[in-house]
């Protein structure tokens, strides 16, 4: 194997690495360039400009207007702003909709709104984990505040259709937010195009550090403030501008502009590699999400009879990161909320494995974990008592058909 | 990533005694699919001296249960059937270096099993969780209270975070919390005041002295309901005693639970009734 060990990074939907040029666009700012923004002097002069080409690069992102952009300190902090803020801006409305399948930042937002006294209705998910949009129409009533619901999930990689519900939402008048925090950089969204009120994105996942994010606020939309102090981001995010971060996030979001086309295809070509080599090689594998309508980086594969925390640390132990929406790696009991919405039979649900390229992954990489997943899945398989009954069952059955 | 030691990580990636045993005169199985981890366990008994010749294993599951169920094989082979029976799940823990917290339920598991065979070597009819002779209080992973109360007596669980890590009960819906927490109330209360035990020495005497009760009342709050609540961070203070009416004050943490008066009503007055007289009445100390 040419990979070596402990070299593969296949779980970048967790976190990616910061790109070489998003560095050497941040490291200025901590030493030379560190004025406040605020400021009236050279010092903060100079850093305000730097601020307002990220805010542009961001911009170019999204087809939208610099001013929309609302830099946060991460996706969460955004996923908060947009639902608590729009909430608390209309507080005559009281009603919520989002989707079982969800982040936490924003399922775990709405769950303590209905602790106070919100109605939040949480649609469901077909078995491709696919929404029902005729269910979400209905779902409206002229007391909904926001509907929010992510552009695409983070643990299959499936889109739902932004720009159908961003329409209906604009039709109903209510306002639309999405979490498009593993969409960004990886599919176009086009704020021109689709009527999206308020969108998060967070740097971590497109090669910018940990520690940034930004709302995307449409002109006109009503919303407060969730941080509240100084001036910044036209008092609608107050807190001393993270200039080295902001910096870094703008170059980040220029170079998945550039990257994102030639990028995806080369990423779909190589996760397709992965997925059908996978497939082929293990029998009883299944593919959690839809195959045709998914981020080009994401496969999630369940994998009969055997348990995702176990293939994890075997991946590990070859120096495979991969990710588990199995009950035990989270320390939880149950396996993941999104799995458990799409209704995935606990027979493979258990023995769910995430893999998520990213534009450095090669195809050594790749090679690397086709060779090395199918031996770890047999030797689970080899001690598991479900996979010896169906063994059994297989050995009767061929029996029977000989007699 | 869990913080599993080294020797977790070793019967993980070298598990022992994997397998099926063709001529198994003992075989349990726990778990299941939906639960996400299960264990068959099989033994090979000498019938003459009922000493266990072989143990082997199939597993699905993380890493701890994989790693639970190799270690318990390596205890009990060459184990009689009475000294494999007085391995707890703590002692599987223990061979292992220890389990994180939340994994405990894999050392349960190990033990489950373990009784599972030997009961299945004796010929009892394997139990099925259906037909057990017990209340199921958590229907998300099948957990009766049977269960509930021999995990929480044998590792002597004190929160229902525990109880869940320890059986996986309430770890799913979250439904039946509430009734693990009136089991651990229960059984907390009855760890206190002896309850099932004869009266111990002096206890709910028809003719107390005054004098005699107040020094009893005393005694029973210093030794046996202080370090109780001491435990929980909290502590009690003796007040007054009027006749029949005790006067405490809660300290501590005890003072700002929700469910301090709970405690003072139930366990203070429960004790004090049993050990010193049934016809106690206690009251709280307003500040």
């Amino acid at each position: 194997m040419s990979v070596p060990a402990r070299n593969v990074y296949l779980d970048n939907n967790a976190t990616t690495c910061v790109a070489p040029e998003v560095l050497e666009a941040m490291l200025p700012f901590f030493n030379d360039l560190y004025g406040n923004a605020s400021s009236m002097h050279l010092f903060g002069g100079q850093v305000a400009r730097h601020l307002d080409t990220a805010r542009s690069q961001v911009a170019a992102l999204l087809n939208a207007q610099p001013e929309e952009i609302v830099f946060t300190s991460c996706g969460t902090e955004s996923d908060n702003h947009a639902i608590r803020g729009v909430c608390e801006a209309q507080p005559d409305k009281r009603h919520i909709i989002t989707t079982k399948v969800e982040h936490p930042a924003v399922l775990n937002v709405c769950r303590y709104l209905a602790k106070k006294g919100y109605r939040v209705t949480e649609l469901g998910v077909d078995k491709q984990g696919n929404l029902n949009l005729d269910e979400l129409k209905s779902a409206i009533t002229p007391d909904t505040a926001i509907v929010t619901v992510m552009a695409a999930n983070n643990e299959t990689g499936t889109l739902f259709p932004i720009d159908e519900i961003a329409k209906i939402c604009a039709e109903k008048g209510v306002t639309f937010h999405t979490d498009a925090v593993q969409a960004a950089g990886k599919i176009a969204l086009d704020m021109q195009k689709m009527p999206v009120n308020l969108l998060s994105i967070s740097g971590h996942k497109l090669h910018a550090p940990k520690g940034i994010g930004i709302l995307y606020v449409r002109r006109g939309t009503r919303i407060s403030p969730f941080m509240l102090g100084g001036h910044q981001e036209r008092n609608r995010r107050a807190g001393t501008e993270n200039a080295p971060y902001i910096v870094g996030l703008g170059k980040a979001c220029e170079v998945a502009i550039n990257a994102m086309f030639d990028e995806n295809n080369r990423l779909r070509k190589q996760r397709d590699r992965l997925e059908k080599g996978l497939f082929d090689a293990i029998p009883y594998t299944h593919i959690n999400g839809n195959p045709q309508w998914r981020l080009p980086n994401t496969t999630n594969l369940g994998f009969e009879f055997i348990e995702g925390e176990a293939i994890l640390l075997h991946l590990s132990a070859a120096g495979i990161a991969a990710s588990s929406g199995s009950a035990c790696t989270s320390g939880s009991l149950e396996p993941s909320h999104v799995l458990k919405a799409m209704q995935v039979p606990f027979t493979y649900a258990h023995g769910s494995v995430r893999f998520s390229l990213s534009r450095y992954t090669t195809d050594a990489e790749i090679d690397h974990t086709l060779a090395a997943l199918p031996p770890i899945v047999e030797k689970l398989r080899g001690m598991s008592p479900f996979y010896a009954d169906k063994l059994r069952e297989m050995k009767a059955g061929a029996a029977t058909a000989q007699q | 990533m869990w913080n599993y030691t080294n020797s977790v990580i070793d019967h993980f990636t070298n598990p022992r005694n994997v397998g099926e045993i063709a001529d198994a005169n003992a075989v349990g199985q726990v778990g299941s699919l939906a639960c996400g981890d299960a264990l068959k366990l099989y033994l090979k008994i000498d019938p003459a001296n009922e000493v266990i010749l072989d143990a082997k294993f199939q597993t699905f599951g993380c890493a701890s249960a994989i790693a639970s169920a190799s270690a318990l094989t390596e205890m009990v082979k060459g184990k009689t059937v009475k000294e494999a029976l007085a391995v707890t799940n703590d002692d599987i823990a223990r061979f292992l270096g220890g389990l994180p917290e939340q994994k405990m339920h894999c050392s349960v598991m190990g033990k489950e099993a373990l009784e599972a065979a030997i009961a299945n070597y004796r010929g009892e009819k394997a139990v099925a969780h259906e037909e057990e002779d017990s209340p199921v209080i958590c229907k998300c992973f099948w957990v009766t209270e049977k269960k509930i109360r021999q995990v929480i007596e044998e590792n002597h669980l004190t929160t229902v975070e525990q109880v869940t890590n320890y059986t996986k009960a309430g770890g799913g819906c979250g439904g039946c919390l509430p009734d693990i927490k009136r089991i651990l109330d229960e059984m907390v209360l009855a760890r206190v005041t002896g309850s099932g035990k004869p009266a111990s020495e002096g206890a709910a005497p028809k003719k107390l002295t005054n004098i005699q009760r107040m020094q009893l009342i005393t005694k029973v709050i210093e030794t046996e309901i202080a370090p109780h609540l001491q435990a929980d961070g909290g502590g009690i203070e003796l007040i007054d005693i009027d006749g029949i009416t005790v006067t405490v004050r809660l300290q501590g943490a005890c003072a700002h639970c929700v469910s301090s008066t709970a405690t003072l009503q139930f366990m203070v007055q429960e004790t004090l009734r049993r050990k010193v007289s049934p016809d106690i009445v206690v009251v709280q100390q307003q500040d």
